[in-house]
C-alpha cells in the first residue's frame, strides 16, 4: 500500500504558514479581550505579592546577590518564568481546548486557513500571551523600585522571545495529549524544576558544577541571565548564545508542533 | 413503472447529446485507508453542478470520510479528486474559498456572541468588512436569528445553534455548500425550516451536497444520489429512479415469521419476501391479491405502503439503513 509514504512526505514537509496565521492570532487576542477585564486585578495583584512577600521579605535576610538587591533580582526571575508560564499554560491546555473540545480548528479548517496557519498562529499568540502576562509585572516591580531605568523596556521582545521558545514544546504536548491530565507530567516533570533550578530564586551559581552544565541546557536559565542585566540596569552578557538558545528552542519546537498537529488534524 | 425508466433513458441520452457544465466534484477511483482498514474503496463520483446531492448510508459507510477527503482535511490514499476543476492536493485554499460547510456538531466558538460568531469567519475568507456586514444582517434574517444576534452561543437552544452554522457556511456566498448530517437530533418543526431553506438555497442556483441516514430527508431534498455501504457505492440515481429500478413499488409489512408469512400468503406468483427483524417485508407489483388474502385471517395487523429508499437499500445491502 502507497499511503503511509504518501502521507508521511506530507506531514514531514516544511511548515508553510501564510498571512492566515495572524487572523488565528487575532480570533486569540479578540477573545482575551472579552475575557481581561476578570483577569485584570489578578495580574497585578499577584506579583505584588510575589515581591513584596518573597523580594522584602527574603530581602532582608539574604542582604544582596550578585551585586544587585534581592528584590531585582528575584524581579528579573519572575519575569522569565512568568513568560514561560504564560506561554506554556496557553500552548497546552488552551490549544488543546480550541483542537479538541470546542473543534475551533475544525471551523478554521473548512476555510482556506491551513493547518500551518493555526500552528504559526497559535506561536504568535502564546508568546504575545507572555508580553501580556509579563508586562503588569515590569510595572510592579518599577514601582517597587525593582527596576533600574528604561534599558528594561528591552525586556519586552525579550518576554515575546520567550514565550515563542516554550509555546513550541507546549503544543507540542497538546498535540500529543489524550486528556487534559497528560500536561501534568510536563508541568511536574520540567517547568517546575525550571522554575526551581534556573536562577529564578537564587544563582546558579550555587549549584554544583555538573548541575550548572545541565541547567545551562534548559532554556529557562538563559531566559533569566538574558533578563537580569536588562531589568537591572547592568552590562548584558552573553546576548548572542542566550538568543540562539530560546530561538532554537522556538524553532525545533514549531517544527514538531507543525508536524504534530498535522498528524492530529488531518488523517 | 416501465414509462418512468423510459423517460429516465431519454433524459439520460439527452444529457449525453448536451455540452453539460463539468460536474462540481470528480472523483475517480478514490480510495482511503486507515492502517488495514479501507474507509473509502475506489469510488467513482461526479456530482453535478445545481440541486442537492446526497450521499446515504449507515453510520461508518465511509460518508464522512469522503467529505474530509473533498475538503482536504483528510489525504486519500490512493485515486483522483477535483472540485470546481481543481486537484484537491494542490488547490485546497482555493477550494474551500469557494465551499461552505456544515459539519456534523456545532462548533460556533463559544467566546464570541452569534454575530461575532460570523464577523470572525468572514475574516477567515479575508471578505472585505463593507460585504461582510450586510451579509450578516442577511444571513441573520435568512436563518431567523436577527434577535439573537448579540446573545452568547451557550444561550441557544439546539435548533438555533444548528441554524447558526447553517448561517456561518453561508458567509462567502460559496457555491457548493457541504451539510454532514444536517438536521440529526433535531425536532421536527427545525427540521422542515432548514430543509426549506436548504431548498431555496437551491432554488438560488448553489450546488447542495448532503450525507443523511434519514431517508426522509434524502428523498424530500435530493436530486440525486448515491447510497454508500462499506465504503462502496452500491447505487446511485435520482430517488425515484432507485425506487423504480430495485424494488417492486409497494410493499406490505407483515409481523411474524417467514414460515408464517409465505404460509399466509401460499399461491400468489410474483411476490418477494424478506425478514427483517421481527418483521416480514412482502414486496409485490399486484397489491390487490396480497390484501385480499390478508384479509381473510382475522385479527391480522399489517401495513402496507408504497416502497422508498429504505427498501432499496435493504434490497441492495441486505441490512437496514440504521442498523449496518
Amino acid at each position: 500500500m502507497t499511503s503511509p509514504t504518501l502521507a508521511g512526505s506530507w506531514l514531514a514537509r516544511l511548515p508553510r504558514p501564510r498571512g492566515g496565521a495572524f487572523i488565528v492570532w487575532l480570533r486569540n487576542l479578540l477573545v482575551w479581550r472579552k475575557l481581561m477585564a476578570a483577569g485584570l486585578f489578578l495580574a497585578f495583584g499577584e506579583p505584588f505579592v510575589y515581591l513584596l512577600g518573597l523580594g522584602y521579605g527574603l530581602g532582608r535576610f539574604i542582604g544582596d546577590l550578585d551585586g544587585l538587591s534581592y528584590l531585582s533580582f528575584l524581579a528579573s526571575g519572575l519575569l522569565a518564568s512568568s513568560a514561560m508560564n504564560a506561554s506554556s499554560f496557553e500552548g497546552m491546555y488552551s490549544v488543546f481546548t480550541r483542537m479538541t473540545h470546542q473543534q475551533t480548528y475544525d471551523a478554521i479548517l473548512a476555510t482556506p486557513l491551513s493547518v500551518d496557519d493555526i500552528v504559526a498562529g497559535e506561536m504568535l499568540w502564546c508568546a504575545t500571551k507572555s508580553v501580556i502576562v509579563t508586562i503588569p509585572i515590569l510595572v510592579v516591580a518599577a514601582l517597587l523600585g525593582a527596576v533600574a531605568g528604561p534599558s528594561a523596556l528591552l525586556a519586552i521582545p525579550v518576554f515575546f522571545g520567550i514565550g515563542l521558545c516554550f509555546a513550541g514544546p507546549a503544543m507540542v504536548m497538546a498535540a500529543l495529549a489524550p486528556s487534559y491530565d497528560f500536561f501534568n507530567y510536563y508541568v511536574t516533570l520540567l517547568i517546575t524544576p525550571m522554575f526551581i533550578f534556573s536562577g529564578v530564586f537564587y544563582p546558579v551559581t550555587a549549584l554544583p558544577a555538573a548541575a550548572q552544565v545541565f541547567v545551562g541546557l534548559l532554556p529557562l536559565s538563559h531566559a533569566v541571565q538574558l533578563l537580569r542585566p536588562l531589568v537591572a540596569g547592568l552590562p548584558p552578557e552573553n546576548v548572542g548564545l542566550h538568543l540562539a538558545v530560546l530561538l532554537g528552542y522556538a524553532l525545533v519546537g514549531y517544527l514538531a508542533a507543525t508536524w504534530l498537529v498535522r498528524r492530529r488534524m488531518i488523517h | 413503472m416501465q414509462d418512468r425508466e423510459a423517460t429516465t433513458r431519454l433524459l439520460a441520452t439527452d444529457a449525453a447529446r448536451q455540452p453539460s457544465p463539468p460536474p462540481v466534484v470528480r472523483a475517480r477511483g478514490l480510495t482511503k485507508a486507515f492502517g488495514e482498514r479501507l474507509a473509502v474503496r475506489g469510488i467513482d463520483l461526479d456530482v453535478p453542478q445545481g440541486g442537492c446531492f446526497g450521499f446515504l448510508g449507515p453510520n461508518g459507510a465511509g460518508k464522512t470520510t469522503t467529505l474530509r477527503m473533498i475538503l482536504g482535511q483528510s489525504p486519500p490514499t490512493a485515486g483522483r479528486l477535483e472540485v470546481f476543476g481543481l486537484p484537491v492536493s494542490t488547490h485546497i485554499a482555493e477550494i474551500r474559498a469557494r465551499i461552505g460547510v456544515v459539519p456534523q456538531a456545532d462548533n460556533a466558538d463559544p467566546d464570541f456572541t452569534v454575530a461575532e460568531n460570523l464577523r470572525m469567519y468572514a475574516r477567515y475568507f479575508r471578505l472585505p468588512a463593507a460585504v461582510v456586514k450586510p451579509r450578516i444582517r442577511e444571513l441573520l434574517e435568512f436563518m431567523e436569528l436577527a434577535e439573537r444576534a448579540d446573545e452568547p452561543i451557550k444561550s441557544l437552544s439546539g435548533g438555533m445553534k444548528r441554524r447558526l452554522t447553517i448561517a456561518r457556511a453561508l458567509i462567502n456566498d460559496p457555491e457548493l455548500i457541504i451539510l454532514d448530517e444536517p438536521t440529526t437530533g433535531l425536532d421536527p418543526q427545525v427540521r422542515r425550516m432548514i430543509w426549506n431553506r436548504l431548498r431555496q438555497l437551491g432554488r438560488a442556483g448553489k450546488t447542495l451536497l448532503l450525507t443523511t441516514h434519514y431517508l426522509d430527508e434524502a428523498e424530500r431534498l435530493c436530486h440525486d444520489l448515491v447510497v454508500m455501504d462499506d465504503g462502496c457505492i452500491v447505487a446511485q440515481g435520482a430517488p425515484a429512479e432507485l425506487i423504480a429500478a430495485h424494488v417492486e413499488p409497494q410493499v406490505v409489512e407483515i409481523p411474524g415469521d417467514m414460515a408464517r408469512i409465505r404460509g399466509l400468503l401460499d399461491g400468489i406468483a410474483g411476490l418477494r419476501i424478506e425478514q427483517v427483524g421481527e418483521t416480514g417485508y412482502c414486496y409485490t407489483s399486484e397489491l390487490a391479491p396480497v390484501l385480499q388474502k390478508l384479509g381473510e385471517v382475522p385479527g391480522l395487523r399489517y401495513l402496507h405502503r408504497p416502497t422508498t429508499l429504505e427498501d432499496v437499500f435493504l434490497r441492495i445491502t441486505g441490512h437496514g439503513l440504521r442498523g449496518g
